[in-house]
Formats: C-alpha cells, sequence, structure tokens
C-alpha cells in the first residue's frame, strides 16, 4: 500500500535476479550476416506471388523464344470455311474471323508483346538510370537542361506521342514501336532515378567518402547509384507491364505492329467486329495479354514490397 | 463495483492517500509473426495528484511503450496483455474506445516527442489547437477563438492571435512544442503524460519550455508523468523517479535518494555515466578508481599518461596543429521571388588547434559549427579567411595535395545511421580509404581491416557484418576505424556522440579518449552538449550565430565563463549543479 | 499562393512550346516526304497535297513552319481534318460530349477509388484489404480495350441493360458504361495509391497526437487521415489526365462516341494523319493545361507547397 506521506514513496529496487544486465552494447555474434539484398532475397522468396509470377513469366518468354516448342498449327494458314469456329480436335481455342487457330495465333504473337515489352523497358530504364542519375548527382546546368527536356517529353502522354510518331513512320516492326514508346516513357524513369540520386547524394556516408578522398566519379558508381536503383528496378518491372500494354493498344487501334507481325493487340481489334456472335475469338488473346501484364505487375509489385524497407516495415 | 465507488468519491480533489495513477503488474507485447514480443514487463509505479515523475531509460527500455499504454495508444501492433493501468481507481485498460476516447485530452493531456512530426502539416495551427478545445469543452464560436488563443499565450506564444492562420512549417521546433505543450494542456487535465518534451530542442530553449511547463502545472494541480532518456533533466524535474531497464522497472523512488545513492546496479552505472559539470576530463588513469569499470575500460598505463603529458605540455607550447584566421562563410539562400537573403553561417572564426589535444567547438543549432568542421574538412570552401594545417593553407589544395590533406584530417560524423553506406559490409568500409588512397595489397588491408577493428573493440567477425545489423555505437566504431585506416593526425568529430544513449556515449568517449592517447590523436569536436565537453576538451570555443563568443580552456570556460551567453548555456545544462552519488 | 502560381506559369511556357515543337518536328522533319508518310497507302489527290503544303508551309524553312503553325494555333486555327472541315469545328461539337464523359470518368474513379482505398488502408490485412488488391491488380492489368469489350458484351448484348453504340447526342445516362470502362484502370491506381497513403498516415505521429487530444475516430480518420492521404491521390490525377485521354480513344473507339478520342480512332483507322496529328497537338496542349490546374489544387491543399519559396 502506498504510503500517507506520498512525498516519500518507499525506495523499491528489483533483485538482481529477475533484472540481469547486459553488457553495455555488445555484439551478437551468433545472428547472420545479411546484406540489404539478401533481405529482400528473404522476404522475396517467402512469398508465393514471387514465386506464381516469376513463374509464368518464365514461361511467357519460354512460349516468345520457342512458339514452335507449344504450337504444331500455324497461326497464318488459315481457311475461312473455319471462320469463328467452335474448337475441335487439334485447335483447342476455336478459330478467328478470317479462320485462323486461335491457340496458336496466341503462342505465336507472344513474342511481338514480350519483345516491345522487354526491348522497351531495357531502353527506358538504362536510359533513364544514366540521365537520371547523372543530372541529379552533378546537378546544376546539366541538372536544369535534362530536368527541362524530361518536362517537355513528360508533357506528351507517351500513347498519344507514339500514335503522332508511328502515323508517319511506314515500318512498324516490334523494335521501332519499342522506340517510340521509349522516346516518349523515359522521364519517368530518369525522374524517379534522379530523386533517388539526390537524396543518396546527401547522405552522409557520401559526405565520409567525399572526405576519406574518394574520387567523385567513384562514390557515384559505388555509393550513390546502388543506393539508389531500387526504385529503378521496381519501375522497370512495372513498366514492362505498362509497355505491353502500350503495345497492344496502339496495335489495337491499327497504327502499331505491321500487317506482317502477329500480335495480341492486333487479333482483338480485329475480333471487334465478331463479339456478338463469337466472343471467345475476342477473348483468348485478352486473357493471354492480360495475364502477361498481370505477371509482371506482380513482380513488379513483390519486388516494391522487398526493396522497399519501409513497405516492409509496414506490412 | 470499486471502480463505481472511486468514480464518485474521486470529485474530492486531490486527496492525499488515493493516487491518481497506480500501473499494476503492467505487461506489454508485439505482436509478430514469431508471437508476442514482450516490451513492457511487470511494471507499477504510483503518482498522487501534485506530483512528477519521471521515467527514466535508454531507447529500448519500454518507457515510451509504458505512456502510451496509459492512454491507449500502442503503436502498431502492441497490446496490454496484463496488469492494470488504474486512473482514479479506473481501470483504463478495460474502458471502451468510446470511454476511452472521454479520457484523453480532458483527463490525461500528452505532449508528444518530436515537435516537427506531431503536428499535421496541412492544418494551420489555431484549427489544430481549437480542435483541441472543441473536443473537450462545449465552446463554440468567437468563445472558442478566444479560447484557442488564451490557450497558444499561456504556453508561451505572445503573438497568438495573430499566427492562428500559419502553418507547422512556419514554425520552429521551440514554438511548435509550445503549441503541443499549450495542446496537452487546453483542457486542464488532472494528468500530463509528456514523451520527452525537449529532447529535440536546444538546451536553452529546452530550460524555457520547461520552466514553463513546471509553471503551467504547479498552477492548474497537474500531475505530470515524465518520460525522459536523461538522468539530469529527471532529476530536476520530477519528485518521483522510475528507472527502466529492458522493459523492467529496476529501482523507483525519491529522485534524490535514487541518485544520490543508487542501489541497483543498473542505477549506478546510469549515475556514473551521467555528464553533468561535476564531471572531469576522462583520463586513461581513471580507469582503475572508477566506481563502474565496465564503462571506463581498462587499457591505460601511467606511462602512458606521463607520455601523453608530457605531449601535451610539448603541444601547449609549440605552433597550431591547425589555425583558423577569421574565417566566414556565407551563404546565399533564395527567398520568395528572385530575392535571396546572404545568411552569414559562420563570421569571422579564429581559432588554433595544438597537436594531441582536443577542442571541443560548442553551440547550438545554427550556431555554425558544424559549417565550420566542414571548412575544415574542406567540403565547402571558405568566402573568406585562412585555414592552415601544419603550416600550410589548405584552400584551394587540388588533386594529389588535397588527397594527402584528407588522408591526415579525418571526420566522424553524427547520424551513425547515414554515415555508413548500407550496402557495405564493415570491412569493406573500414577498406575504402586504404582502397581510395591505393594503400597495401589486399593481405595487408585485410590485415589492417582486423588491427582497426581490434582498436575499436569489437570483433574479428564485424568484417563481414552489415551496418543495418548493428547498434548506434557499435556503426559509430566503425565510423571511427574507417576515420582512422589512414592513420591521421586529426579527428574532427561532428556531434559523433549526440545520437547514442549515455551509457554507450561514456564508452565511446573512452574510446576516444584511449586513442588519443595511445595514437596522439587531435580532435576537433563539435557538439551542443557542454556536459560531455567538460569529459573530453582541453579547449573550448563557444559559438553562438556564426560568431566565437569566448574561447578559454575547459576549466576556464567551466569555472569561470566570462560571457553571459556561456552563462545561459552552462545554466541550462539539465540537472548541471545536481549532486550525484558517485 | 500567387508566387507559386506565377512559378507554375512561367514553367509551363517552356513546356508548351517544346511539347508542341516535339509534335511538330516529329510529323514534319523526319527524312522523308511528311505528306506520303502520313497519308499511308492512300495518296490523296494532287490538289489536296498542294493544300496540305500550303496549309503547314511545308515549302519555308522548319523554324518558320513551326512559328506559323503556333502562331495559327493562337488564333484558334487547329488546322483542317481530312474531309475540310476545320479542326476547331469538330473540336466544338465533339469536346463538350468527351469532357461529359471524361467529368463521370473522374468522379466514378475519384470517389469510389478513394472511398476502396480508404477502407482497404483502416483494414489492412483483412479480407476487404485483400480483395481490394486483388482486384485492381487485375483492373490494373486488363487493357482498356478488353474491359471495354467485356462490358460492352456483358451489359451490352447479355443482359442488354446498356447500349453497345452511343447515339450522337451522346447523353449522360448512355455515358456511364463508357465512362466505367475509362476510370476502371485509374479506379484500380486510386484505390492502391489511396490505401498505401492511409495506411501511412495512419502512423503518423500527428494521428497519434490527434487522438490523444481527444477526438474522435472518425474525426481523426476523416479530417488527419483522409484529409492528408488526398495530397499524393491529386498529384496522381495530373498524370492520369494522360491515360484518360488514350483511355478516351479507345472507349469512344469502342462505343462509337463522337467526342474528340472517337474522332481520332476513326482517323487512326481510316489513316487520316494529318487529322491525327492536329487532334493529338490539341490533346497535349490540354494534358498541360490540366496539369498546371492539378498543381495548383496540390497547392491548395498542401500549405508546405504553397508557401515553398
Amino acid at each position: 500500500m502506498p504510503s500517507k506521506n506520498h512525498g516519500a514513496q518507499p525506495h523499491f529496487v528489483a533483485a538482481l535476479d529477475d533484472t540481469p544486465l547486459v553488457a553495455i552494447d555488445r555484439l551478437d555474434e551468433t545472428a547472420k550476416a545479411r546484406s540489404t539484398w539478401a533481405d529482400a532475397w528473404d522476404s522475396m522468396r517467402r512469398r508465393p506471388t514471387f514465386w506464381m509470377s516469376s513463374g509464368l513469366i518464365l514461361l511467357i518468354v519460354l512460349v516468345a523464344l520457342f512458339p514452335t516448342w507449344f504450337a504444331s498449327v500455324s497461326p497464318t494458314q488459315c481457311q475461312l470455311s473455319d471462320s469463328n469456329g467452335s474448337p475441335q480436335s487439334g485447335h483447342p481455342l476455336g478459330f478467328t474471323f478470317q479462320g485462323c487457330d486461335i491457340y496458336s495465333r496466341i503462342i505465336f504473337g507472344t513474342s511481338a508483346s514480350v519483345t516491345v515489352g522487354i526491348l522497351a523497358a531495357a531502353i527506358v530504364t538504362l536510359f533513364g538510370l544514366i540521365v537520371g542519375a547523372l543530372a541529379g548527382y552533378y546537378g546544376g546546368f546539366l541538372d536544369a537542361i535534362v530536368s527541362r527536356i524530361g518536362d517537355i517529353f513528360f508533357a506528351v502522354p507517351t500513347v498519344l506521342g507514339a500514335i503522332v510518331l508511328l502515323s508517319v513512320l511506314p515500318d512498324r516492326t516490334p523494335v521501332v514501336i519499342a522506340l517510340v514508346i521509349s522516346i516518349f516513357a523515359w522521364p519517368q524513369v530518369a525522374r524517379i532515378m534522379r530523386g533517388a540520386v539526390l537524396t543518396a547524394r546527401s547522405s552522409d556516408y557520401v559526405v565520409a567518402s567525399v572526405a576519406l578522398g574518394v574520387s567523385r566519379f567513384k562514390i557515384l558508381l559505388r555509393h550513390v547509384i546502388p543506393n539508389a536503383i531500387a526504385p529503378v528496378i521496381v519501375i522497370a518491372t512495372v513498366s514492362l507491364g505498362t509497355f505491353i500494354v502500350a503495345e497492344a493498344t496502339l496495335s489495337f487501334l491499327g497504327i502499331g505492329l505491321g500487317p506482317g507481325t502477329m500480335s495480341w493487340g492486333r487479333d482483338i481489334g480485329e475480333a471487334q467486329t465478331s463479339i456478338r456472335t463469337s466472343p471467345q475469338v475476342l477473348l483468348y488473346p485478352s486473357i493471354a495479354l492480360s495475364l502477361t501484364v498481370l505477371a509482371f505487375l506482380m513482380l513488379g509489385d513483390v519486388l516494391r514490397d522487398a526493396l522497399d524497407p519501409q513497405a516492409r516495415a509496414r506490412r | 463495483m470499486t471502480q463505481l465507488a472511486t468514480e464518485t468519491v474521486n470529485q474530492i480533489p486531490s486527496s492525499d492517500s488515493a493516487p491518481l495513477l497506480e500501473i499494476r503488474d503492467l505487461e506489454v507485447g508485439f505482436r509478430t509473426q514469431r508471437g508476442i514480443v514482450p516490451a513492457v514487463r511487470g511494471v507499477s509505479l504510483t503518482l498522487y495528484p501534485g506530483q512528477t515523475l519521471a521515467i527514466v531509460g535508454e531507447s529500448g527500455s519500454g518507457k515510451t511503450t509504458t505512456a502510451q499504454a496509459i492512454i491507449k495508444l500502442l503503436a502498431g501492433t502492441g497490446q496490454v496483455t496484463a496488469g492494470q493501468i488504474l486512473f482514479e481507481g479506473r481501470d483504463l485498460t478495460t474502458l471502451t474506445a468510446a470511454e476511452m476516447q472521454n479520457v484523453r485530452g480532458r483527463q490525461i493531456g500528452y505532449v508528444p516527442q518530436d515537435p516537427m512530426s506531431n503536428l499535421n502539416p496541412v492544418w494551420n495551427i489555431g484549427f489544430q489547437v481549437a480542435e483541441a478545445i472543441r473536443a473537450n469543452s462545449d465552446l463554440r464560436g468567437k468563445a472558442l477563438k478566444q479560447r484557442t488563443i488564451e490557450v497558444l499565450q499561456e504556453a508561451g506564444l505572445s503573438d497568438a492571435a495573430d499566427r492562428l492562420k500559419q502553418y507547422p512549417h512556419q514554425f520552429s521546433g521551440g514554438m511548435r512544442q509550445r503549441v503541443l505543450i499549450g495542446i496537452g494542456l487546453s483542457a486542464r487535465p488532472k494528468l500530463l503524460i509528456a514523451d520527452e518534451p525537449t529532447s529535440a530542442l536546444d538546451v536553452t530553449v529546452q530550460r524555457q519550455i520547461l520552466d514553463h511547463l513546471a509553471t503551467l502545472t504547479r498552477d492548474y494541480g497537474t500531475s505530470v508523468l515524465f518520460i525522459t532518456h536523461d538522468l539530469g533533466l529527471a532529476a530536476e524535474r520530477a519528485e518521483q523517479l522510475v528507472v527502466m531497464y529492458k522493459g523492467r522497472v529496476v529501482e523507483s523512488g525519491p529522485s534524490q535518494e535514487i541518485l544520490s545513492n543508487p542501489q541497483h546496479p543498473y542505477t549506478q552505472r546510469l549515475v556514473a555515466a551521467a555528464p553533468s559539470l561535476a564531471s572531469r576530463r576522462i583520463q586513461s588513469k581513471k580507469n582503475e578508481d572508477a566506481p563502474a569499470t565496465e564503462i571506463f575500460s581498462a587499457g591505460g598505463t601511467d606511462t602512458a599518461l606521463i607520455r601523453r603529458a608530457t605531449e601535451r605540455e610539448l603541444a601547449a607550447s609549440g605552433k597550431d596543429l591547425i589555425s583558423v584566421e577569421g574565417i566566414t562563410k556565407m551563404y546565399r539562400i533564395r527567398k520568395s521571388g528572385l530575392r535571396y537573403t546572404e545568411l552569414l553561417a559562420v563570421n569571422d572564426v579564429s581559432f588554433g588547434v595544438k597537436k594531441g589535444t582536443t577542442t571541443a567547438i560548442v553551440g547550438e543549432s545554427g550556431s555554425g559549427k558544424s559549417t565550420v568542421a566542414k571548412l575544415i574538412l574542406q567540403l565547402e570552401s571558405t568566402t573568406s579567411g585562412r585555414i592552415e594545417f601544419d603550416g600550410q593553407d589548405v584552400a584551394g589544395l587540388t588533386g594529389r595535395d588535397l588527397l594527402k590533406f584528407r588522408r591526415r584530417v579525418q571526420p566522424v560524423f553524427q547520424d551513425p545511421y547515414g554515415s555508413l553506406d548500407p550496402q557495405y559490409n564493415v570491412g569493406n568500409t573500414i577498406a575504402e580509404p586504404l582502397l581510395a588512397h591505393k594503400i597495401g595489397t589486399k593481405k595487408e588491408r585485410q590485415k589492417r581491416v582486423l588491427e582497426l577493428l581490434d582498436q575499436v573493440s569489437l570483433p574479428a567477425s564485424t568484417q563481414f557484418r552489415y551496418p543495418s545489423e548493428l547498434s548506434g555505437g557499435q556503426r559509430q566504431r566503425i565510423a571511427i576505424a574507417r576515420a582512422l585506416a589512414l592513420k591521421p593526425d586529426v579527428l574532427v568529430l561532428d556531434e559523433a556522440v549526440s545520437a547514442l544513449d549515455v551509457l554507450v556515449q561514456g564508452q565511446i568517449l573512452n574510446l576516444l579518449t584511449e586513442l588519443q592517447t595511445e595514437l596522439g590523436l587531435t580532435y576537433l569536436f563539435i557538439t551542443h552538449d557542454l556536459a560531455v565537453v567538460r569529459l573530453v576538451a582541453d579547449n573550448v570555443c563557444v559559438m553562438q550565430k556564426g560568431r566565437i563568443v569566448e574561447a578559454a580552456s575547459t576549466d576556464e570556460v567551466f569555472d569561470n565563463p566570462h560571457e553571459v551567453y556561456t552563462q545561459e548555456l552552462l545554466a541550462a545544462i539539465p540537472g548541471a549543479n545536481f549532486e550525484f552519488g558517485r | 499562393m500567387l508566387w507559386y502560381t506565377g512559378k507554375r506559369l512561367l514553367q509551363m511556357i517552356p513546356v508548351f512550346f517544346g511539347a508542341t515543337f516535339l509534335i511538330y518536328f516529329m510529323v514534319f522533319s523526319l527524312p522523308g516526304d511528311p505528306i506520303a508518310a502520313l497519308y499511308g497507302e492512300r495518296p490523296p489527290s494532287p490538289a489536296v497535297i498542294a493544300q496540305i503544303r500550303a496549309e503547314y508551309n511545308l515549302d519555308r524553312p522548319f523554324i518558320v513552319q513551326y512559328l506559323l503553325y503556333i502562331g495559327n494555333f493562337f488564333q484558334g486555327d487547329l488546322g483542317t481534318t481530312y474531309s475540310g472541315r476545320s479542326v476547331s469545328d469538330v473540336m466544338a461539337s465533339a469536346f463538350p460530349i468527351t469532357a461529359r464523359l471524361a467529368m463521370l470518368a473522374l468522379a466514378f474513379e475519384a470517389l469510389f477509388g478513394i472511398l476502396v482505398g480508404l477502407i482497404a488502408g483502416l483494414r489492412k490485412g483483412k479480407l476487404f484489404d485483400a480483395s481490394a488488391l486483388v482486384v485492381s491488380l487485375l483492373l490494373i492489368s486488363v487493357p482498356t480495350f478488353v474491359i471495354g469489350f467485356v462490358l460492352q458484351f456483358v451489359f451490352g448484348v447479355q443482359l442488354d441493360w446498356a447500349r453497345t453504340t452511343v447515339s450522337g447526342a451522346a447523353p449522360w445516362d448512355q455515358l456511364i458504361l463508357p465512362a466505367l470502362v475509362l476510370a476502371s484502370v485509374s479506379f484500380a491506381y486510386i484505390v492502391r495509391l489511396t490505401r498505401a497513403s492511409v495506411s501511412d498516415n495512419l502512423n503518423a505521429d500527428f494521428v497519434r497526437t490527434a487522438t490523444a487530444k481527444g477526438l474522435s475516430r472518425p474525426r481523426v480518420v476523416t479530417v488527419h487521415v483522409l484529409r492528408n492521404s488526398l495530397v499524393p491521390v491529386i498529384t496522381f490525377l495530373g498524370v492520369d489526365i494522360g491515360s484518360l485521354m488514350v483511355g478516351a480513344i479507345v472507349t469512344e473507339g469502342i462505343f462509337n462516341i463522337n467526342g474528340v478520342g472517337g474522332t481520332v480512332f476513326k482517323a487512326i483507322r481510316l489513316g487520316e494523319g494529318p487529322t491525327v496529328v492536329s487532334f493529338i497537338a490539341v490533346m497535349v496542349v490540354i494534358f498541360v493545361l490540366a496539369n498546371l490546374l492539378v498543381d495548383l489544387l496540390y497547392a491548395a491543399l498542401d500549405p508546405r507547397i504553397r508557401y515553398a519559396k
């Protein structure tokens, strides 16, 4: 019970057995050493979505590289008698309006979509990363110029710009489409990289390296970029998905891949006329397209959670 | 039953026998994937009306968790797993959300730790104060506004009426803290929980605000539950003390008694490590007779002391290793529009540092002390003036000469979490300067890394670890090891121990002292903390608004400060003149 | 605020000229004959070619061409369509329809996106949150034109609740289904953004302090959590207007709406290059202006931006 005179509460001392002292600031030598990347990998591999998305991506890439492993029917030998035909033996998904095998067109159409996506993401990431890093790191005039140019390209929405540019380009191969998308999409990556580099640049470990006598460029390569790259990896994965959508949209509009190239977007666009009678013609390539995009977006999500320590703490 | 009874009885003001707050065997845990991790274990404490009680502990001791459990504001997955929190006899742990809402603000006020993040940036100050008053009273309209102004004025913002429409980012840290104190006390609660209310502020501001808080709570008869890491502050501000360690209470009772006669070994440690004006410069010799040998770890010998003493005598007569003459640093700061204002961060500063000694530069935020460090390190260029190192002008050094200079003058920064690259393991971090200056083969560098780890008392296995796995103190050791890699003459320590808990801080200060003796290092010690200066410095420069206002030997400055500002600084150190039992 | 507005206006000028120059440059300065390229496989008559050469001043130096084009642009002369109507005339009749569609879509995505995001953020880790995440991911993965076709098929063909194509006047009720299609992807992004922002703000110190003041939970959630979470959502809307425009081309194409998007859609399908370019130039300018508006809204919502130097 508390005493009446509360000015003098009893002096309580815990038994030493209950509160053993630990050496000040002792290092726990038993724990395993962990780098941030190892940590990220650890948190990723425990998530089923990581394995689902990367498995799916692996499959899609295999299909894109070796379509003949997956389909034996030619996607271009079509008979009008089969127009909008239902599935039959050897043709599991039926036929398009032109009488082509839908399954086979999906398999052979993978390559174009995936090529555009991967190529555009690679170009945008590499270019955005370099430009953003240099602008953020060296600042000043270079930064001002790069940022203003970025603003201008950013002011033209990617697909709108691509529509304009593609309407004057006669030769619309996957490489051309990827380049055109990249022209309008790079500022986003550059902006993100620039921001991340600015944060890393002002950190104490960079100042410490300067004071240690490490050269400026080496600091950029060794300290700044490795610490700024995580958000770019995430955005690269996510944009891969969105670029595939962009290509499909362009092809759907009829301004994307040329008639010589098989493409999901194009097939979906052409299926528009048969939507009332045979919706499956439209449905299957749509599913293939959406699944591919989904795979990359899911991977992007997992990467974001793993690479962003804040997001990891929140979970 | 009893709860109902006490609810009616507690109208009688400040009954001597009834505690206002009584915590019994409180257990708080945080739910994680691996089950519930306990953070507070069996904590009991009692607070009577009108009293001030301080919970003292290091980071991770569970002091803040205890405070947050009282008003049910535990972060994330925290939950009370056992025990009672009796407020005026009513168990707060059993209250519903709606009942708790009536307790918060109205009966228990709360002043949070960090004034920067505790006001909503998108609402103006008037709104945020009025909101608190509105929630706990029937005042509306004009009366509400009137009361809002009153609350802010009481909290010490004299021009409150004109500032209602301003936003938090237009206020200084001290002013924001005043607003938060105003909010906490706005409904005249019976209890105020103040969680490190001033730890983010300068000492002089801290003193003003704590004095003001003390006046207010005394006038209103408010009980205060202080949460602090600062033993001096606790001793000065609270009659009752609860010392927490690793989630448990190790000692509690009247402050005077505990501080003059600490019983538990942990409390003894804390009391011994608390820097105060009464302390003396750490000498390696002290090791033998220090009360807590863990802090002053063994190392120095009499011969070392003698060597050091002779060195210092020699140095005193010799030339300055670093000589700073009239340096000025001007920043141009863009104001709105195309206008610029010029900020004189460093204004005509001159001082000298002799070899083998420690010179401290002390000042509050904005005094320009860190800018001086950056100028000496050649991380920024001076606007005018001259910095000489070992007889050579360092301004305009380039290429090889700059590299040579960098080898001899190394920095250690404040934030142990920011100064190490998280992607680099410790071995690579320490080896980086060797690599940059192309010193030794891979094997030799490896050997040197181990040597350096040993010098900062870390096991060899540390080299494979990453900064995220290390504590603040351990990181600071790594930063020191990295700075020592090139065998420099001078270390510029910019608030190098400020972010550390007091025991760890003591440990690092000891390490620095030993290294100085062993390696004959010269330190430039930048800090805001005068108490620390007393422990390590030979000479002190006190800076204020870009100028050095007083410069003398440490003993002179502490025993006989000439300048008013220095006196103010000294007086503002919490618990400065408190008798610690050592 | 005044200073901020002025600054944003000034910053917009180079972007405006840069973006229009970029489009003009791409079309008329790339190697080869721009007119041939614009019409692809369907070369127009010599008369039309001559008219276009004159209209775009293709015989003058490039920079003069651009300046004349911009001059015309400011005078309201936005070019001529393939069929000879002036772009501004078509705009006058098509723009109100697209504006209605866009407003409906914006209302849908903002209202439901923020609502669902808020609930998901408040109930983090619960069933509602998990489902919101999955659904939003699916919506983002499925391209607008696929969603358009699916909804058209389900509601227009199978259930017969809505018209598969919208009539010329495009009244509000007929635009509901297309607006849902247009809003779908952005809705998903807003859900995710709001959710993340709400769950961040829930852990913010100032929210804890607001609770400690004795405020009720609904008040804390609306006045402190939701209010602060709106700031990033508003910034997102700026970028989103671009995807709304692309979406409008696709959606209006699918539902045969005579708006700006539908006009562009038809022009692309028919290979009428000049029409496409003229309309897209106008859309880009609208995009730049809309972004200015969003920036000002952003500043209005966040005092730190408003008072920034």
